[in-house]
């Protein structure tokens, strides 16, 4: 175990820290309330379309994340396998299925409300529609189902936009309409968006603020706080975009001061070595993972997986003036939609962009949205920069696949090989 | 003479390596890991100190007018041997003899362990003939394998249980493998070996007192393998068995592309550009299925020693076909075949070619292989392991040079030692309160000081 030290922490993360606490306790409330909610997913998300209806969402996915993060998802998975899911199946799932077992208790500690609509706005993971299908036999309430046309060719085309659009439009807004007994409201759509978009804005600086030495930033361990609010619950709101303002600011004072990132352990004092990650980061031991890279003086400049909800740092932004068409163009952008060319070519980028030393592959056992072709990858990618890259496997939030000994002796002749081949260079 | 040391902290086995001023191998030594980390890194090193004496006395004698005869140092070699295992034995006998209450020394239980150990002590004598057969180079397996035997033939005749003698054993051959090696070993056992060694030519005197009396310094040590976390050397002092395995491999085959390494716990494939760098690896993720401990499992559930599995398999005509390398259902899947009549060594057939195949993954991973490749590792010492693997490279690959070192279980620690050896000392030397000023260490610095 980590030896857990006190952080100063800064603005940015007590105000999210409040921000998350606040949704929960609306959600605890909700039945004594009456406000409604709706279950769904990171990846290209519906969060302004959904609250546009004065709907709560609800993710599953975080929820699970954060179980494993608490120390609860052993026992949860424990509870769905003795429902008869096998050892295979997606971890969230099950750890999400033991939660709901087990109560339902949020992260926070609160109650969570039965869902009033499952909504699933990205079908690049079918393991998302196989959830859904449990939750409603569970909850046995309404499910809007939006099919999302993978990027086989690279890119969106005309048709597949007006499918998404014309799916929004005829299925997912006339439901939204039925559970919140509202009228659908595109000028408060906009509105929303026009926030997404601000706030989208500063998390972009926040990321690209990687590219200086030292990184003020690890945009992997720290990046998945980052993206918290926006790829959850909170795009659109003005909570959103008054703390991306804040967190902009604080990163960029770093930057300025020339200070490295902070980790739970403290301020890393020396940057060695400047990674591209590929992959979800295992939840169950995320601070003893980070350790094993802070230890070694690896900053993560750039990461895929704080692309899952969107990739905005390549240009997409919500338009206001195209409500639906950016939404449909948001659900169709997220990571795991993009072909492998495309993501080859934009971790390649990343590697060029952020000048980092390679690309180090998180292969999770039990996500195939992410780990399908993750070796081919690899070699093109250090083909085309002729940085080296490495592989490790851990999983989400199954703490037995995660082997301490192994990753750390992966990771550490990973960085040693980085190590050796500069020395050879300059040699 | 200035020395530096690679020291491979494996699951099974720590190896050491010492590399002499011009980077030429001087030494290697052995020993079995156990719990104390930090004692089998120093009976590694110790070992390899006397293997480096050794050396050195090889290098005196060549310089010398008066030519030496063919096989008078094994001979001397030999004695040696047999002196630091009467050494071992007696301290095992002590500790022994401190586990049975005094009331009952002179008892039954006194008699029969002092039967025992005045046996042994005979047999060494044949085991360190010329020519004497040894089953392994560790004091635990030779004493355990002869203290057992005996203890099995004197419980038959009386009532001393043979439980009890063996539980004396194993109990204090713990004690006595933990205790760090003998500080003065090459002096006092060579001298002891001149002794019995009558008819030494009398020039191997002179020469013996002048290899006591090199100053063996060790400049820099690095330390690698599984346990290298626990290795008392400072952080910098410490590389990934990966890069020590990549550039070992390329220091025994210079043209080495790729490297497999099948050792205890792990398997790793590893591929080096032409000045020996790691350009990719991968290797087993948290299951160890597969890996050298595998063979260790068959080898106990079908009662036969480790090194007699792969000639065994090698008499196989239809190797069954097996997926599974779990090493858990390994004795389950052994039953089930003998029992449904499949030949024992067809069954151990495909259980080689099993773990192949599973390494062939992994090497396919790292890249494939595309030129010259050397297999390394515990596993590389088995026929039937070697021969499934030339097979399916040649079937996946083509017809490549395939390099197997007789030291291939040095590998690692030889690519240490080659680390050690091109970055400058400027750390402090690894326990360095027992190196202090004269910048030996270990089992070889009172060897040197007592020579000086």
């Amino acid at each position: 175990m980590v030896e857990k030290t006190a952080v100063q922490k800064e603005d940015s993360q007590i105000r999210q820290k409040t921000m998350i606490a606040e949704h929960y306790t609306r959600l605890a409330n909700a039945p004594d309330t009456g406000e409604k909610n709706v279950y769904t997913f990171v990846p290209g998300n519906l969060t302004e379309l959904i609250r546009s209806f004065d709907l709560l969402p609800v993710l599953p996915e975080i929820n699970a994340l954060q179980s494993a993060m608490r120390g609860k998802s052993r026992d949860y998975i424990a509870i769905a396998e003795k429902l008869g899911h096998s050892e295979d199946v997606c971890t969230y799932v099950k750890c999400d299925l033991g939660m709901m077992k087990s109560g339902n208790v949020g992260p926070t500690g609160e109650r969570l409300p039965r869902p009033d609509l499952l909504l699933l706005s990205y079908t690049g993971c079918f393991t998302f529609m196989k959830w859904f299908e449990i939750l409603r036999e569970e909850y046995d309430c309404p499910v809007a189902m939006l099919h999302v046309p993978y990027q086989a060719e690279g890119k969106i085309t005309d048709s597949m936009r007006d499918y998404v659009v014309g799916q929004l439009r005829d299925k997912v807004i006339p439901l939204l309409e039925q559970v919140s007994g509202k009228r659908y409201d595109e000028a408060r759509l906009c509105e929303m968006l026009a926030r997404s978009a601000r706030a989208e804005d500063d998390l972009v600086a926040v990321l690209n603020a990687a590219r200086h030495r030292p990184s003020p930033i690890d945009a992997y361990f720290g990046g998945v706080y980052y993206i918290g609010p926006i790829f959850s619950a909170f795009r659109g709101t003005e909570d959103a975009v008054v703390y991306y303002r804040l967190l902009r600011a604080e990163v960029e004072e770093r930057a300025r001061q020339k200070l490295g990132p902070v980790t739970p352990d403290g301020p890393m004092e020396r940057e060695r070595f400047r990674l591209v990650v590929e992959g979800p980061p295992n939840w169950t031991s995320f601070r003893e993972f980070w350790k094993m890279f802070s230890d070694e003086g690896a900053v993560v400049v750039a990461s895929t997986y704080t692309k899952v909800g969107g990739v905005y740092d390549l240009g997409f932004r919500h338009d206001p003036a195209r409500p639906l068409e950016t939404l449909a163009e948001y659900c169709m952008g997220c990571y795991t939609n993009l072909s492998l060319p495309n993501r080859v070519g934009m971790i390649s980028r990343y590697i060029e962009d952020f000048d980092a030393d390679g690309l180090l592959i998180n292969s999770i056992k039990s996500c195939n949205s992410f780990s399908a072709g993750q070796l081919m990858m690899l070699r093109e990618v250090e083909r085309r920069t002729g940085r080296p890259g490495g592989f490790i496997e851990s999983d989400l939030v199954d703490p037995r696949y995660f082997s301490a000994a192994n990753i750390k002796n992966r990771l550490e002749s990973y960085l040693q090989m980085i190590e050796q081949k500069r020395g050879a260079r300059t040699a | 003479m200035k020395l530096h040391v690679g020291i491979d902290l494996g699951s099974t086995t720590t190896k050491a390596v010492i590399l002499g001023d011009a980077g030429t191998i001087l030494g290697r030594g052995i020993t079995n890991s156990r719990s104390n980390y930090k004692v089998a890194c120093d009976v590694a090193l110790g070992e390899a100190l006397i293997s480096t004496r050794f050396a050195l006395l090889e290098n005196a004698c060549a310089q010398k007018g008066t030519p030496i005869a063919e096989g008078v140092l094994t001979r001397l070699e030999l004695l040696f041997r047999k002196q630091q295992f009467l050494t071992q034995l007696a301290a095992l006998a002590e500790v022994v003899r401190s586990f049975i209450p005094a009331r009952e020394r002179s008892g039954v239980a006194g008699k029969r362990v002092e039967t025992i150990f005045q046996s042994m002590e005979k047999e060494a004598d044949e085991m360190f003939r010329p020519g004497g057969h040894r089953k392994s180079d560790f004091f635990r397996d030779l004493a355990g394998s002869m203290y057992l035997r005996l203890a099995e033939s004197l419980a038959q005749k009386d009532e001393m249980p043979f439980d009890r003698l063996v539980g004396l054993f194993d109990k204090a051959i713990l004690d006595v493998e933990n205790r760090p090696p003998g500080s003065d070993n090459f002096g006092v056992h060579a001298r002891a070996a001149m002794a019995e060694f009558t008819d030494a030519p009398p020039v191997l005197h002179g020469v013996i007192m002048e290899t006591v009396s090199v100053l063996l310094e060790v400049e820099r040590s690095v330390g690698t393998g599984y346990g290298r976390a626990t290795l008392p050397f400072p952080k910098e002092q410490i590389r990934s068995e990966i890069l020590c395995h990549g550039l070992g491999a390329h220091a025994m085959f210079p043209n080495t592309r790729s490297v497999l390494d099948i050792g205890g716990q792990d398997t790793k494939a590893i591929q080096v550009d032409e000045r020996g760098i790691v350009t990719s690896f991968q290797m087993n993720d948290r299951c160890a299925a597969g890996c050298g401990r595998y063979l260790g499992y068959i080898a106990d559930e079908m009662n036969v020693g480790l090194q007699e599995l792969g000639p065994m398999a090698c008499q196989s005509t239809r190797p069954a076909r097996i997926n599974s390398t779990c090493t858990v259902f390994a004795g389950a899947e052994l039953r089930e075949r003998l029992s449904l009549g499949e030949k024992r060594e067809d069954i151990l057939a495909g259980l080689h070619r099993a773990i192949i195949l599973r390494a062939m993954s992994l090497l396919a991973r790292s890249g494939g292989v595309s030129n010259e490749f050397t297999f390394t590792g515990g596993v590389a010492r088995n026929p039937a392991a070697v021969n499934a693997l030339r097979g399916l490279v040649t079937e996946n690959y083509g017809a490549l040079t395939m390099n197997i070192s007789p030291d291939s279980i040095y590998t690692g620690a030889l690519g240490a030692a080659l680390f050690a050896s091109r970055t400058p000392s400027t750390e402090p030397l690894p326990g360095s309160d027992e190196a202090s000023a004269t910048g030996n260490r270990g089992a070889d610095s009172n060897a040197s000081k007592e020579a000086a």
